[in-house]
Protein backbone atom coordinates (compact mmCIF):
# COMPACT_ATOMS: atom_id res chain seq x y z
CA UNK A 1 0.00 0.00 0.00
CA UNK A 2 1.04 3.42 -0.84
CA UNK A 3 1.97 5.45 2.15
CA UNK A 4 0.00 8.56 0.76
CA UNK A 5 -1.54 8.88 -2.75
CA UNK A 6 -2.81 12.29 -3.74
CA UNK A 7 -5.13 12.91 -6.17
CA UNK A 8 -5.63 16.18 -7.65
CA UNK A 9 -5.43 17.51 -4.45
CA UNK A 10 -6.42 21.73 -4.72
CA UNK A 11 -6.86 24.54 -2.47
CA UNK A 12 -8.35 27.84 -3.26
CA UNK A 13 -8.71 30.67 -0.99
CA UNK A 14 -10.84 32.89 -2.90
CA UNK A 15 -9.53 33.88 -6.37
CA UNK A 16 -6.15 32.25 -4.77
CA UNK A 17 -4.97 28.68 -5.69
CA UNK A 18 -2.63 27.79 -3.06
CA UNK A 19 -2.30 24.77 -3.87
CA UNK A 20 -2.90 23.49 -8.05
CA UNK A 21 -4.34 19.69 -8.49
CA UNK A 22 -1.57 18.24 -6.59
CA UNK A 23 -1.10 14.24 -7.79
CA UNK A 24 1.51 12.81 -5.84
CA UNK A 25 2.46 8.45 -4.65
CA UNK A 26 4.68 8.32 -1.63
CA UNK A 27 5.59 4.51 -0.57
CA UNK A 28 4.76 3.43 2.66
CA UNK A 29 8.92 3.79 4.76
CA UNK A 30 9.93 6.64 1.67
CA UNK A 31 11.20 9.79 3.41
CA UNK A 32 10.06 12.54 1.32
CA UNK A 33 10.69 16.29 1.05
CA UNK A 34 8.64 19.08 -0.43
CA UNK A 35 10.90 22.01 -1.34
CA UNK A 36 10.18 25.25 -2.09
CA UNK A 37 10.08 28.96 -1.90
CA UNK A 38 7.82 30.82 1.02
CA UNK A 39 4.34 30.36 -0.34
CA UNK A 40 4.70 27.57 -3.26
CA UNK A 41 1.87 25.34 -1.23
CA UNK A 42 4.10 23.26 0.72
CA UNK A 43 2.45 23.60 4.06
CA UNK A 44 -0.85 24.10 2.48
CA UNK A 45 -0.02 20.73 1.20
CA UNK A 46 0.85 19.18 4.31
CA UNK A 47 -2.25 20.54 6.32
CA UNK A 48 -4.73 19.01 3.99
CA UNK A 49 -2.95 15.78 3.73
CA UNK A 50 -2.85 16.41 7.89
CA UNK A 51 -6.40 16.61 8.06
CA UNK A 52 -5.95 20.84 9.16
CA UNK A 53 -7.81 21.86 5.57
CA UNK A 54 -10.45 20.86 3.59
CA UNK A 55 -9.52 20.33 0.36
CA UNK A 56 -11.59 22.55 -2.24
CA UNK A 57 -11.01 19.46 -4.78
CA UNK A 58 -9.17 16.03 -4.89
CA UNK A 59 -8.63 14.03 -2.41
CA UNK A 60 -5.65 12.14 -1.05
CA UNK A 61 -5.31 8.31 0.63
CA UNK A 62 -3.04 8.67 3.57
CA UNK A 63 -1.85 5.03 4.85
CA UNK A 64 -5.18 4.09 2.57
CA UNK A 65 -7.60 6.72 4.15
CA UNK A 66 -9.22 9.30 2.27
CA UNK A 67 -8.61 12.80 4.08
CA UNK A 68 -12.31 13.90 2.44
CA UNK A 69 -14.35 11.15 3.78
CA UNK A 70 -12.53 9.69 6.91
CA UNK A 71 -10.44 12.38 8.56
CA UNK A 72 -10.59 10.54 12.16
CA UNK A 73 -9.00 7.25 10.46
CA UNK A 74 -6.79 9.47 9.16
CA UNK A 75 -5.54 11.61 12.45
CA UNK A 76 -5.19 7.99 14.36
CA UNK A 77 -2.43 7.25 11.25
CA UNK A 78 -0.70 10.31 11.21
CA UNK A 79 1.92 12.71 13.54
CA UNK A 80 2.52 16.46 13.26
CA UNK A 81 5.38 18.34 14.06
CA UNK A 82 4.44 22.08 13.36
CA UNK A 83 6.61 24.65 11.91
CA UNK A 84 6.28 26.26 15.32
CA UNK A 85 7.57 24.32 18.11
CA UNK A 86 4.26 23.41 19.23
CA UNK A 87 5.44 22.51 22.94
CA UNK A 88 3.62 22.76 25.87
CA UNK A 89 5.63 25.33 27.69
CA UNK A 90 5.11 24.48 31.55
CA UNK A 91 5.09 21.09 31.71
CA UNK A 92 8.48 18.96 31.17
CA UNK A 93 9.84 17.44 28.72
CA UNK A 94 8.57 14.19 30.20
CA UNK A 95 4.93 15.91 30.85
CA UNK A 96 4.41 16.80 27.17
CA UNK A 97 5.06 13.06 25.75
CA UNK A 98 3.05 11.90 28.37
CA UNK A 99 -0.13 14.37 27.64
CA UNK A 100 0.18 13.75 24.28
CA UNK A 101 0.01 10.28 24.63
CA UNK A 102 -3.10 10.35 26.53
CA UNK A 103 -4.41 12.78 23.99
CA UNK A 104 -4.06 9.77 21.89
CA UNK A 105 -5.85 7.91 24.10
CA UNK A 106 -2.97 5.60 25.46
CA UNK A 107 -3.32 3.85 28.82
CA UNK A 108 -0.92 4.85 31.59
CA UNK A 109 1.80 1.67 31.50
CA UNK A 110 2.08 2.18 27.17
CA UNK A 111 1.91 6.08 27.94
CA UNK A 112 5.37 5.51 29.82
CA UNK A 113 6.89 2.33 28.32
CA UNK A 114 6.41 4.32 24.72
CA UNK A 115 8.00 7.75 26.72
CA UNK A 116 10.84 5.14 27.37
CA UNK A 117 11.25 4.66 23.99
CA UNK A 118 11.44 7.84 22.40
CA UNK A 119 13.33 9.07 25.43
CA UNK A 120 16.06 6.44 24.40
CA UNK A 121 15.52 7.06 20.35
CA UNK A 122 15.68 10.95 20.25
CA UNK A 123 18.51 11.37 22.99
CA UNK A 124 15.85 13.03 25.57
CA UNK A 125 17.44 11.69 28.60
CA UNK A 126 19.21 15.21 29.70
CA UNK A 127 16.10 17.28 29.33
CA UNK A 128 13.14 14.83 30.55
CA UNK A 129 12.46 16.69 33.79
CA UNK A 130 13.22 20.02 32.66
CA UNK A 131 10.17 22.54 31.39
CA UNK A 132 9.91 22.74 27.50
CA UNK A 133 9.70 26.23 27.47
CA UNK A 134 13.15 26.50 29.02
CA UNK A 135 14.50 24.30 26.14
CA UNK A 136 16.91 25.61 22.99
CA UNK A 137 15.18 25.50 20.13
CA UNK A 138 16.81 22.46 18.78
CA UNK A 139 15.98 20.60 21.88
CA UNK A 140 12.19 22.05 21.51
CA UNK A 141 12.47 20.42 17.98
CA UNK A 142 13.60 17.32 19.04
CA UNK A 143 10.97 17.06 21.79
CA UNK A 144 8.27 18.40 19.33
CA UNK A 145 9.28 15.37 16.95
CA UNK A 146 9.32 12.94 19.70
CA UNK A 147 5.48 14.15 20.43
CA UNK A 148 4.49 14.01 17.14
CA UNK A 149 5.64 9.91 17.19
CA UNK A 150 4.22 9.09 20.68
CA UNK A 151 0.90 7.50 19.28
CA UNK A 152 2.98 5.05 16.53
CA UNK A 153 1.98 7.24 13.61
CA UNK A 154 2.46 5.71 10.08
CA UNK A 155 3.05 8.58 8.81
CA UNK A 156 4.76 11.47 9.97
CA UNK A 157 4.72 15.11 8.80
CA UNK A 158 7.23 17.46 9.61
CA UNK A 159 6.58 21.18 9.16
CA UNK A 160 10.48 23.46 8.43
CA UNK A 161 11.88 21.06 11.18
CA UNK A 162 15.20 22.81 10.95
CA UNK A 163 13.94 26.08 10.88
CA UNK A 164 16.03 28.98 12.82
CA UNK A 165 18.14 26.45 14.24
CA UNK A 166 22.28 26.98 14.25
CA UNK A 167 24.49 24.61 12.36
CA UNK A 168 24.71 22.27 15.08
CA UNK A 169 21.17 22.22 15.85
CA UNK A 170 20.34 21.35 12.78
CA UNK A 171 22.91 18.16 12.23
CA UNK A 172 21.99 17.00 15.63
CA UNK A 173 18.17 17.00 14.10
CA UNK A 174 19.33 15.63 10.84
CA UNK A 175 20.93 12.69 12.70
CA UNK A 176 17.12 12.25 14.37
CA UNK A 177 15.24 12.33 11.45
CA UNK A 178 17.64 9.63 9.31
CA UNK A 179 17.40 7.37 11.93
CA UNK A 180 13.27 6.85 12.00
CA UNK A 181 12.75 3.78 10.01
CA UNK A 182 9.79 1.95 8.98
CA UNK A 183 7.45 5.38 9.07
CA UNK A 184 6.65 7.34 6.17
CA UNK A 185 8.00 10.81 6.55
CA UNK A 186 6.97 14.57 4.59
CA UNK A 187 8.96 16.71 5.36
CA UNK A 188 8.61 20.31 4.05
CA UNK A 189 11.87 22.64 3.69
CA UNK A 190 13.06 25.65 2.00
CA UNK A 191 17.11 24.56 2.66
CA UNK A 192 18.11 22.52 -0.24
CA UNK A 193 20.76 21.13 1.36
CA UNK A 194 18.26 19.42 3.96
CA UNK A 195 15.90 18.41 1.02
CA UNK A 196 19.21 16.39 -0.54
CA UNK A 197 20.63 15.38 2.49
CA UNK A 198 17.32 13.60 4.13
CA UNK A 199 15.01 12.73 1.17
CA UNK A 200 15.04 9.52 -0.39
CA UNK A 201 13.03 11.77 -3.22
CA UNK A 202 11.99 15.20 -3.17
CA UNK A 203 8.96 17.35 -4.73
CA UNK A 204 9.63 20.54 -6.10
CA UNK A 205 6.75 23.21 -5.70
CA UNK A 206 6.06 26.52 -7.23
CA UNK A 207 3.26 28.67 -7.36
CA UNK A 208 0.71 25.99 -6.16
CA UNK A 209 2.11 23.57 -8.26
CA UNK A 210 3.97 20.58 -7.94
CA UNK A 211 6.71 20.75 -10.52
CA UNK A 212 8.71 16.98 -10.33
CA UNK A 213 9.19 14.56 -7.57
CA UNK A 214 11.92 12.04 -7.69
CA UNK A 215 15.51 11.84 -6.05
CA UNK A 216 18.19 14.41 -5.55
CA UNK A 217 20.41 12.35 -8.12
CA UNK A 218 17.96 12.20 -10.27
CA UNK A 219 17.04 15.49 -10.31
CA UNK A 220 20.44 16.94 -10.58
CA UNK A 221 21.40 14.65 -13.77
CA UNK A 222 18.04 15.59 -15.38
CA UNK A 223 19.05 19.16 -15.45
CA UNK A 224 22.45 18.67 -15.91
CA UNK A 225 23.69 20.55 -12.38
CA UNK A 226 26.49 19.81 -10.45
CA UNK A 227 24.68 21.12 -7.71
CA UNK A 228 21.09 20.76 -6.11
CA UNK A 229 20.63 24.18 -5.42
CA UNK A 230 21.22 24.87 -9.50
CA UNK A 231 19.13 21.67 -9.97
CA UNK A 232 16.25 23.26 -8.11
CA UNK A 233 16.90 26.48 -10.04
CA UNK A 234 16.48 24.82 -13.33
CA UNK A 235 13.29 22.83 -12.78
CA UNK A 236 11.52 26.40 -11.30
CA UNK A 237 12.56 28.22 -14.51
CA UNK A 238 11.70 25.45 -16.95
CA UNK A 239 8.44 25.65 -16.03
CA UNK A 240 8.47 29.02 -16.22
CA UNK A 241 8.34 30.17 -12.95
CA UNK A 242 12.43 31.60 -12.05
CA UNK B 1 -10.25 10.11 29.73
CA UNK B 2 -8.74 12.40 27.13
CA UNK B 3 -10.80 15.47 28.88
CA UNK B 4 -8.70 15.17 32.48
CA UNK B 5 -5.53 14.55 30.28
CA UNK B 6 -6.43 17.79 29.06
CA UNK B 7 -7.54 19.54 32.33
CA UNK B 8 -4.42 18.13 34.59
CA UNK B 9 -1.56 19.84 31.40
CA UNK B 10 -4.50 23.37 31.64
CA UNK B 11 -4.09 23.14 35.37
CA UNK B 12 -0.47 23.01 35.35
CA UNK B 13 0.33 25.37 32.75
CA UNK B 14 -1.66 28.02 35.34
CA UNK B 15 -0.23 26.96 38.27
CA UNK B 16 3.19 26.56 37.41
CA UNK B 17 3.24 30.42 36.24
CA UNK B 18 4.13 32.75 39.14
CA UNK B 19 2.14 35.94 37.64
CA UNK B 20 -0.57 33.42 38.01
CA UNK B 21 -0.56 32.82 41.52
CA UNK B 22 0.52 36.39 41.95
CA UNK B 23 -2.51 37.81 40.39
CA UNK B 24 -5.14 35.43 41.16
CA UNK B 25 -4.38 35.08 45.55
CA UNK B 26 -1.75 37.50 46.36
CA UNK B 27 -2.80 40.74 44.45
CA UNK B 28 -6.62 40.37 45.77
CA UNK B 29 -5.55 39.49 49.63
CA UNK B 30 -2.92 42.34 49.29
CA UNK B 31 -5.49 44.56 48.26
CA UNK B 32 -7.64 42.98 51.56
CA UNK B 33 -4.84 43.66 53.60
CA UNK B 34 -4.22 46.82 52.70
CA UNK B 35 -8.05 48.29 53.06
CA UNK B 36 -8.23 46.82 56.08
CA UNK B 37 -5.28 48.59 57.29
CA UNK B 38 -6.85 51.99 56.32
CA UNK B 39 -10.12 50.84 57.63
CA UNK B 40 -8.51 50.61 61.70
CA UNK B 41 -7.29 54.49 60.68
CA UNK B 42 -9.96 56.40 59.84
CA UNK B 43 -13.27 56.86 61.85
CA UNK B 44 -16.17 55.76 59.40
CA UNK B 45 -17.37 52.18 57.68
CA UNK B 46 -15.72 52.61 54.48
CA UNK B 47 -14.17 49.48 53.98
CA UNK B 48 -15.94 46.57 56.83
CA UNK B 49 -14.73 42.89 56.61
CA UNK B 50 -18.63 41.75 55.70
CA UNK B 51 -19.07 44.28 52.61
CA UNK B 52 -15.52 44.23 51.08
CA UNK B 53 -14.56 40.64 51.11
CA UNK B 54 -17.05 39.22 48.76
CA UNK B 55 -16.34 41.98 46.60
CA UNK B 56 -12.31 41.41 46.96
CA UNK B 57 -13.36 37.77 46.26
CA UNK B 58 -15.08 38.57 42.85
CA UNK B 59 -12.35 40.74 42.20
CA UNK B 60 -9.76 38.27 42.02
CA UNK B 61 -11.98 35.63 39.98
CA UNK B 62 -12.17 38.66 37.01
CA UNK B 63 -8.32 37.20 36.71
CA UNK B 64 -9.46 33.39 35.54
CA UNK B 65 -11.01 35.27 32.42
CA UNK B 66 -7.04 36.60 31.99
CA UNK B 67 -5.28 33.10 32.71
CA UNK B 68 -8.09 31.10 30.31
CA UNK B 69 -7.60 33.42 27.44
CA UNK B 70 -4.09 33.40 27.87
CA UNK B 71 -3.71 30.04 27.60
CA UNK B 72 -6.13 29.85 24.97
CA UNK B 73 -4.61 32.46 22.75
CA UNK B 74 -0.74 30.93 23.24
CA UNK B 75 -1.95 27.56 22.34
CA UNK B 76 -3.63 29.53 18.78
CA UNK B 77 -0.37 31.37 18.04
CA UNK B 78 2.25 28.72 19.04
CA UNK B 79 0.51 26.00 16.71
CA UNK B 80 0.12 23.56 19.62
CA UNK B 81 -3.56 23.54 19.08
CA UNK B 82 -2.57 22.78 15.42
CA UNK B 83 -1.08 19.40 16.99
CA UNK B 84 -3.69 18.77 19.45
CA UNK B 85 -6.17 18.70 16.30
CA UNK B 86 -4.54 15.98 14.68
CA UNK B 87 -5.33 13.75 17.72
CA UNK B 88 -8.95 12.32 18.64
CA UNK B 89 -9.46 14.82 21.21
CA UNK B 90 -13.24 16.45 20.61
CA UNK B 91 -14.42 19.71 20.71
CA UNK B 92 -16.09 18.96 23.87
CA UNK B 93 -12.77 17.92 25.32
CA UNK B 94 -11.03 20.79 24.33
CA UNK B 95 -13.98 23.24 25.94
CA UNK B 96 -14.33 20.83 28.98
CA UNK B 97 -10.42 20.95 29.37
CA UNK B 98 -10.08 24.37 29.03
CA UNK B 99 -12.88 25.23 31.66
CA UNK B 100 -13.06 22.27 34.57
CA UNK B 101 -9.82 23.40 35.99
CA UNK B 102 -10.16 26.84 36.72
CA UNK B 103 -13.93 26.19 38.23
CA UNK B 104 -12.08 24.83 41.94
CA UNK B 105 -9.02 27.24 41.29
CA UNK B 106 -11.86 30.32 41.97
CA UNK B 107 -13.65 28.31 44.65
CA UNK B 108 -10.34 27.78 46.03
CA UNK B 109 -9.34 31.95 45.11
CA UNK B 110 -12.76 32.53 47.41
CA UNK B 111 -12.20 30.16 50.27
CA UNK B 112 -8.36 32.05 50.51
CA UNK B 113 -10.19 35.26 50.36
CA UNK B 114 -12.49 34.47 53.39
CA UNK B 115 -10.23 32.63 55.29
CA UNK B 116 -7.67 35.49 54.84
CA UNK B 117 -10.67 38.21 55.85
CA UNK B 118 -11.72 35.62 59.35
CA UNK B 119 -8.01 35.61 60.30
CA UNK B 120 -8.80 40.04 60.07
CA UNK B 121 -11.57 40.15 62.52
CA UNK B 122 -14.53 38.75 59.67
CA UNK B 123 -17.18 36.70 61.89
CA UNK B 124 -17.09 33.52 60.70
CA UNK B 125 -20.42 31.77 60.56
CA UNK B 126 -21.70 29.09 58.20
CA UNK B 127 -22.55 31.34 55.64
CA UNK B 128 -19.41 31.87 54.75
CA UNK B 129 -19.34 28.65 52.75
CA UNK B 130 -22.47 29.57 50.89
CA UNK B 131 -20.71 33.11 50.28
CA UNK B 132 -17.58 30.68 48.96
CA UNK B 133 -20.24 28.75 47.20
CA UNK B 134 -21.65 31.83 45.24
CA UNK B 135 -18.15 32.10 43.64
CA UNK B 136 -19.12 29.01 41.20
CA UNK B 137 -21.60 30.47 38.77
CA UNK B 138 -19.21 34.03 39.07
CA UNK B 139 -16.06 31.59 38.25
CA UNK B 140 -17.82 30.04 35.26
CA UNK B 141 -19.00 33.44 33.64
CA UNK B 142 -15.15 34.74 34.15
CA UNK B 143 -14.09 31.49 32.57
CA UNK B 144 -16.31 31.64 30.16
CA UNK B 145 -15.36 35.16 28.64
CA UNK B 146 -11.49 33.70 28.78
CA UNK B 147 -12.52 31.33 26.45
CA UNK B 148 -14.05 33.30 24.15
CA UNK B 149 -11.33 35.91 24.10
CA UNK B 150 -8.82 33.59 23.97
CA UNK B 151 -10.32 32.08 20.68
CA UNK B 152 -10.72 35.07 19.02
CA UNK B 153 -8.06 37.92 19.83
CA UNK B 154 -4.18 37.15 20.29
CA UNK B 155 -2.25 36.60 22.95
CA UNK B 156 -0.77 40.26 23.16
CA UNK B 157 -4.51 41.37 22.52
CA UNK B 158 -6.35 39.29 25.72
CA UNK B 159 -3.44 40.73 27.86
CA UNK B 160 -5.00 44.27 26.96
CA UNK B 161 -8.52 43.38 26.80
CA UNK B 162 -8.48 40.41 29.66
CA UNK B 163 -6.10 41.83 31.69
CA UNK B 164 -6.18 45.78 31.89
CA UNK B 165 -10.01 46.22 30.42
CA UNK B 166 -11.85 43.78 32.55
CA UNK B 167 -9.92 43.95 35.66
CA UNK B 168 -10.76 47.73 35.71
CA UNK B 169 -14.33 46.93 34.58
CA UNK B 170 -14.44 44.65 37.30
CA UNK B 171 -12.84 47.12 39.65
CA UNK B 172 -14.91 50.19 38.90
CA UNK B 173 -18.97 48.86 38.16
CA UNK B 174 -18.39 46.10 41.37
CA UNK B 175 -19.19 48.58 43.70
CA UNK B 176 -16.31 46.67 45.98
CA UNK B 177 -14.71 49.92 47.02
CA UNK B 178 -17.41 52.53 46.94
CA UNK B 179 -21.85 52.35 46.77
CA UNK B 180 -22.46 53.10 42.98
CA UNK B 181 -25.24 54.57 44.32
CA UNK B 182 -22.76 57.42 45.11
CA UNK B 183 -22.32 58.36 41.64
CA UNK B 184 -25.38 57.78 40.59
CA UNK B 185 -27.05 58.35 36.81
CA UNK B 186 -26.01 56.54 34.06
CA UNK B 187 -22.95 54.99 36.15
CA UNK B 188 -25.42 52.99 38.58
CA UNK B 189 -27.51 52.70 35.54
CA UNK B 190 -24.56 50.70 33.57
CA UNK B 191 -23.27 49.00 36.80
CA UNK B 192 -26.26 47.31 37.51
CA UNK B 193 -27.09 46.43 33.36
CA UNK B 194 -23.35 44.14 33.89
CA UNK B 195 -22.79 41.23 35.99
CA UNK B 196 -19.98 42.45 38.09
CA UNK B 197 -22.43 44.21 40.64
CA UNK B 198 -24.37 41.51 40.63
CA UNK B 199 -21.78 38.81 41.64
CA UNK B 200 -20.64 41.24 44.43
CA UNK B 201 -23.98 41.53 45.83
CA UNK B 202 -24.62 38.06 45.13
CA UNK B 203 -21.79 37.40 47.54
CA UNK B 204 -22.68 39.52 50.08
CA UNK B 205 -26.54 38.60 50.56
CA UNK B 206 -24.81 34.66 50.99
CA UNK B 207 -22.45 36.06 53.43
CA UNK B 208 -25.47 37.98 55.47
CA UNK B 209 -27.62 34.74 55.00
CA UNK B 210 -30.38 36.65 53.26
CA UNK B 211 -31.79 34.04 51.26
CA UNK B 212 -34.22 36.43 49.82
CA UNK B 213 -31.75 38.50 48.28
CA UNK B 214 -29.89 36.11 46.66
CA UNK B 215 -32.08 34.82 44.27
CA UNK B 216 -32.37 38.43 41.62
CA UNK B 217 -28.37 38.83 41.97
CA UNK B 218 -28.22 35.35 40.96
CA UNK B 219 -30.67 35.23 38.21
CA UNK B 220 -28.71 38.48 37.05
CA UNK B 221 -25.24 36.32 37.33
CA UNK B 222 -26.83 33.47 35.21
CA UNK B 223 -28.17 35.80 32.78
CA UNK B 224 -24.63 36.58 31.51
CA UNK B 225 -23.23 32.98 32.44
CA UNK B 226 -24.91 31.03 30.34
CA UNK B 227 -25.13 32.73 27.41
CA UNK B 228 -21.56 34.11 27.54
CA UNK B 229 -20.62 29.61 27.58
CA UNK B 230 -23.06 29.00 25.06
CA UNK B 231 -21.15 31.27 22.79
CA UNK B 232 -18.10 30.48 24.04
CA UNK B 233 -18.04 26.96 22.67
CA UNK B 234 -20.00 27.86 19.75
CA UNK B 235 -16.86 30.14 18.57
CA UNK B 236 -14.78 27.86 19.54
CA UNK B 237 -16.05 25.10 17.68
CA UNK B 238 -16.62 26.69 14.93
CA UNK B 239 -12.68 28.12 15.26
CA UNK B 240 -11.90 24.17 15.50
CA UNK B 241 -13.69 23.23 12.48
CA UNK B 242 -11.98 25.49 10.38
CA UNK B 243 -9.21 24.50 12.33
CA UNK B 244 -7.70 28.04 13.62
Amino acid sequence: MDGIAAMGLTKRYGDLTAVDALTLTIDAGERFALLGVNGAGKTTTMRMLACLARPTAGDALVDGKSVVREPGAVKARIGLSPQETAVAANLTAEENLLFMAGAHGMGKADARARTGELTEALGLGPILRRRAGKLSGGWQRRLSIAMALISRPKVLFLDEPTLGLDVLARAALWEVIRSLEGVTTVLTTHYMEEAEALADRVGIMAAGRLLCADAPAQLKARTEADRFEDAFLAVVREAGLG
Amino acid sequence: MRTLTFARRMAREILRDPLTVFFGLGFPLLLLLLLTAIQKNVPVALFDLERLTPGIAVFGLAFLTLFAATLIARDRSSSFLQRLYTTPLTGADFILGYTLPLVPMGLAQSAACYAAAAALGLRVTGNILWAILAALPVSLFFIGLGLLCGTIFSDRQVGGLCGALLTNLTAWLAGIWFDVDLVGGWFRRLAEALPFLHAVELGRAALRGDTAGYAPHLWWVLAYTVPVLILAAAVFAGKMRKND
